[in-house]
């Protein structure tokens, strides 16, 4: 027996983007995947695993979307040394399913040729078949498998038709082993070689595809609207309008009823354990502190929700082409919107995803402001602030007057985003940015099932961001706030005399000039590890200091403790603050030096503190101090 | 047809000079003056006019152009374009819809079919 028929064979995705490869991934492995990062480098690595029939394992790695195997970023790198086996602690692929979407073949059939090339055994995939089907469009299986040379297996990914196909095939060559390839014969190719594989591509699909006769004209009909120039940048504000008034209306609604369900947690166990520190360290810091954290997970699923569908539904594009001139005029790429807009869930996800931008500058551009877009994490914070100072008032019936200061500041964040992108363009990077060429995809009605395991896999991992990193913080927030205990017959509050009462009263004079109290100080200081530590750390601040004399909910603390203008100043503080280790950590891991997480701490940190300034200064000088 | 139309490298240029429009022929456009209905057939893919201009060299935006499929005999057709300063502008090409600056498409050159 062979080495081979031992262990799971490996099996690489590979396809042009919008093809539907992640649905066929989804389709192949349901829920048996993993979603790490390549070693080295920060492109996500996502592998399942598949048992076929007779029993035999599959390991399948979904490989980043490209046109060509002449990579242009990071992640289309990925994708070629995945194919051709130079990737550091990948093995070389046992079989190659290239993933094609059965309407629009042309491109593919360059990169299948490319693939050939490369030598490795491989199963074309026609996906979305039943599209093509319903358009009228006639391939000539049999003769393209003759010309390829390679099995063809047709298949509806959303709805798991021709995956059992698809197995068997990869199988049955994983079993031949060694015998269907042959040494790898592909490199870069010239200009005139691509012309060359084009012309091929035309005269196989001269040969063995007959045009649609029904063609796809629902999607130009909708584009006619979407990409209209006044009407489709209409449409754009409006998604982003109502995205972010379900964010805080239905997001917030769960949130509440979450709130609640940990207050009554805490509450049971007050009234169950004698009071004492084992019963604060449970309610103060671990119920209250992961709590409040927990509780904005609805709105981050929201989120999700609405960029996932409008990315499946093939809106996402057409929001970068509609984007592209006016992020143009800031110096950022049209690539630039889908990471920054990724930023508004998170800014991780977002640096990471800048990888498709395959010009050095454009990136780091990109990079270094994606951190201003309001990620998720400071919903909590503009929640706790907006809940605590802005009435809840509803004007015309539906528009929430607390939904438009949260759609302001949102605005804020875009607006400075794209300053900050113009002064790095016009000051420190004078030059053209990269080419902006994309592909506009086919309409598509998502599919509910694909949406939902996205969101779902999103939602993950933030509950685990929120397991692995907020919990021990809140751990050493408790601590902090009550170690050293009050020496007996203290009349103070508790945490006067704790560390972090200390660190707060001295770091006080330095923010003072911006309206900030000593608690906050204290909150800031946690809050630097993650920014919505901040809201668990002020409960866990407030609660201790007040326990017993003020159990109301932490905005009504805040509301009595803090003047308006401290509250707009901790906004505007929280528009610009570099309060998230972790997106310092993945800044240094993308750009490999401590330069640019040292240059965004620092403008972003000059930017809070000038911002604040000046809010709470023009806020007093009006009378709301 | 390709060193007839090399321009030296002056990034200024984004014009054809008149004796160069009257050699291309009539119904002969780059990619970058087309307007919205304007189709045609692909006649001819470079990227020459603008070294410096793009972020990438005029050989890899060219390759670029070509693996999008902007393809000497390729079909192609303005569908729509930005608001602002008419860019971006989205094509049919063949049987997909693609994006692109008009900065990047001058040395794309369109024999427009006759209306």
């Amino acid at each position: 027996m062979s080495e081979l028929a031992l262990r799971p064979a490996r099996v690489a995705l590979v396809g042009n983007p919008n093809t539907g490869k992640t649905a066929l991934f989804n389709a192949l492995t349901g829920s048996r995947q993993k979603v790490a990062n390549y070693a080295g480098v920060t492109v996500e690595r996502k592998e399942g695993h598949v048992t076929t029939a007779s029993g035999r394992s599959l390991s399948v790695l979904d490989l980043p979307g490209t046109y060509s195997l002449r990579a242009r970023s990071p992640d289309e790198a990925v994708t070629r040394d995945a194919v051709l086996g130079r990737l550091a602690g990948e093995a070389e692929p046992d079989v190659v399913v290239a993933v094609a979407d059965a309407t629009n073949l042309r491109l593919v059939l360059r990169l299948i040729l490319e693939l050939k090339a490369v030598g490795r055994p491989m199963v074309l995939a026609l996906n979305m078949y039943d599209i093509a089907q319903r358009q009228g469009l006639r391939i000539d299986l049999d003769g393209l498998r003759r010309e390829l040379g390679c099995p063809i297996v047709t298949t509806v990914a959303t709805r798991k038709r021709g995956v059992d196909d698809l197995v068997a095939q990869v199988e049955a060559l994983a079993a031949a082993g060694e015998i269907g390839g042959h040494a790898n014969a592909w490199r870069e190719p010239t200009a005139p070689e691509i012309r060359a594989a084009h012309r091929e591509a035309q005269r196989i699909l001269r040969a063995y595809v007959r045009p649609p006769e029904r063609p796809d004209t629902l999607t130009g009909k909708i584009d006619a609207v979407l990409l209209h120039p006044v009407a489709g940048l209409a449409i754009l504000l409006g998604l982003l309008f109502v995205m972010f008034q379900g964010v805080f209306t239905w997001g917030k609604w769960v949130g509440d009823q979450m709130g609640d369900g940990f207050t009554a947690l805490g509450a049971f166990i007050a009234a169950h354990l004698p009071p004492g520190l084992l019963a604060s360290f449970l309610t103060d810091g671990v119920i209250s502190g992961v709590g409040s954290v927990l509780v904005f997970l609805p709105q981050i699923l929201v989120l999700f929700f609405f960029i996932i569908l409008l990315e499946d539904f093939g809106y996402m594009a057409r929001a970068a082409f509609l984007m592209d001139r006016i992020m143009g005029g800031a110096g950022l790429h049209g690539r630039a919107f889908i990471p920054l807009l990724s930023s508004f869930a998170c800014a991780i996800p977002g640096i990471m995803s800048t990888r498709v931008i395959d010009n050095k500058r454009d990136r780091l551009t990109t990079i270094l402001v994606a951190p201003l877009m309001t990620c998720s994490a400071r919903i909590p914070v503009y929640t706790l602030i907006i809940g605590a100072f802005i009435p809840d008032r509803t004007y015309w019936g539906f528009m929430s007057l607390q939904g438009l200061v949260m759609f302001g500041l949102y605005a804020a964040g875009i607006v400075s985003a794209l300053g900050v992108s113009f002064v790095i363009r016009r000051v420190f990077w004078r030059g053209a940015v990269e080419p902006f060429l994309m592909e506009l995809p086919s309409y598509k009605l998502p599919s509910a099932a694909n949406v939902a395991r996205n969101v779902l896999l999103r939602g993950q991992i933030f509950v685990s961001r929120a397991g692995r990193i907020i919990f021990p913080i809140m751990i050493v927030v408790w601590v902090l706030a009550n170690v050293p205990g009050p020496p007996p017959g203290a009349t103070e509050p508790a945490i006067n005399f704790s560390v972090a009462g200390r660190l707060g009263h001295l770091l006080e004079p330095l923010l003072a000039p911006i309206g900030f109290n000593w608690q906050m100080t204290v909150a800031l200081i946690p809050g630097f590890a993650a920014r919505e530590v901040a809201v668990a750390a002020l409960g866990t601040v407030y609660a201790v200091s007040d326990a017993g004399g003020n159990p109301g909910a932490l905005a009504t603390q805040l509301a009595h403790h803090w003047s308006l203008a401290t509250g707009l100043s901790f906004l505007a503080w929280y528009v610009f603050a570099p309060q998230c280790a972790s997106t310092l950590g993945v800044v240094k891991r993308e750009t490999n030096s401590w330069r640019w997480p040292i240059i965004m701490f620092l403008y972003m940190a000059g930017l809070a503190y000038l911002t604040s300034f000046a809010t709470y200064h023009l806020a007093v000088a009006l009378g709301a101090g | 047809m390709h060193d007839m139309l090399a321009e030296p490298a002056d990034v200024a240029v984004t014009q054809l000079a008149p004796t160069q429009v009257a050699a291309a022929g009539a119904g002969l456009v780059r990619l970058s003056a087309a307007r919205p209905g304007d189709r045609g057939v692909i006649v001819e893919v470079g990227a020459q006019s603008h070294p410096g201009g793009h972020g990438v060299d005029v050989d890899e935006l060219e390759r670029r152009l070509l693996e999008f499929g902007f393809v000497e005999g390729a079909h192609i057709e303005l569908l729509h374009e930005g608001a602002i300063r008419r860019d971006p502008i989205a094509v049919r090409l063949d049987d997909m819809r693609v994006a692109l600056r008009r900065r990047d498409a001058e040395d794309i050159w369109i024999q427009l079919d006759a209306r």
